[in-house]
């Protein structure tokens, strides 16, 4: 059986990110819109941690927890918003918020 | 057993994947993402990363989801209604996708191939992570907490009542 390479994980950080955004591109619900940005996140931090493997250097590692870090704080003021959002427009559908469309 | 093992949770790592997006209650979407975040911590051991495994499943599986949990349960998300599809979507996007997939197959191929196993990087403890975090990286780990500290007073002030 062939032996697991960074190349395979690179894969699979890029099978993650194209369907986060598929997600991102073809969810309605803004929820699963943001859950899909926490798979894009994570398919970064796969990227950061098999170079890390790959070249020895703890780095990537120290930028995962950064992206990490910031991957949190993004879902709570995310979160913060679209509770502010559902007490004005009693609505979770990306569609029908369309106040600045014009 | 490190092919057999990264296969396994490659694979439970994508299909939670798919079934995060293609579930239509947000309930079933947050527990779908939780077995990736699982999946993916088992991976991250395996490129040992000791720390960022226990942080991914501390943080992402443990906070960030019952966050989102949370939050469906208190806005009562229910399922979402499905429209109809635009043409245009349907024909820009398979030669999108293709050239997508292309280049990205060339950048992955161009990549130094270095083989995986287990125990083949040592440097992902807690010490070793800490060391860097705090002595070469002492500016941008700062940098962090001033944005956390924003981020805490912004879901403050966006959650509160009048607004």
């Amino acid at each position: 059986m062939q032996p697991v390479s960074t190349i395979h994980y690179l894969v699979l950080s890029a099978a993650l990110l194209l369907i986060g955004t598929v997600g991102v591109l073809t969810r309605r619900n803004i929820v699963i819109i943001l859950m899909s940005i926490e798979l894009i996140l994570n398919a970064v931090n796969i990227n950061l941690i098999a170079f890390s493997h790959a070249l020895h250097q703890v780095t990537g590692q120290v930028f995962a927890i950064f992206v990490i870090t910031d991957a949190v704080a993004e879902a709570a003021v995310g979160l913060g918003i679209l509770i502010a959002l559902f007490r004005n427009r009693e609505t979770l559908q990306a569609d029908e918020i369309d106040l600045l469309k014009w | 057993m490190d092919v057999i093992l990264f296969l396994i949770f490659a694979t439970i790592a994508v299909v939670a994947a798919v079934n995060v997006v293609v579930q239509s209650h947000p309930i079933s979407s947050a527990i779908s993402l939780i077995g990736v975040m699982g999946s993916l911590a088992v991976l991250y051991l395996l490129l040992g990363a000791e720390f960022i495994a226990a942080a991914q499943v501390i943080v992402y599986a443990g906070a960030v989801m019952v966050l989102f949990l949370f939050v469906i349960m208190l806005l009562n998300a229910g399922t979402e209604t499905r429209q109809s599809k635009s043409e245009t979507a349907h024909l820009l996007g398979v030669p999108a996708l293709l050239v997508f997939a292309l280049l990205l197959a060339y950048f992955i191929r161009s990549q130094p191939d270095s083989g995986v196993h287990f125990g083949g990087f040592t440097g992902g403890s807690a010490q070793a992570v800490g060391r860097a975090l705090f002595t070469t990286y002492l500016l941008p780990f700062e940098v962090t907490s001033v944005l956390i500290l924003i981020a805490i007073v912004g879901a403050i002030v966006l959650a509160r009542k009048e607004i």
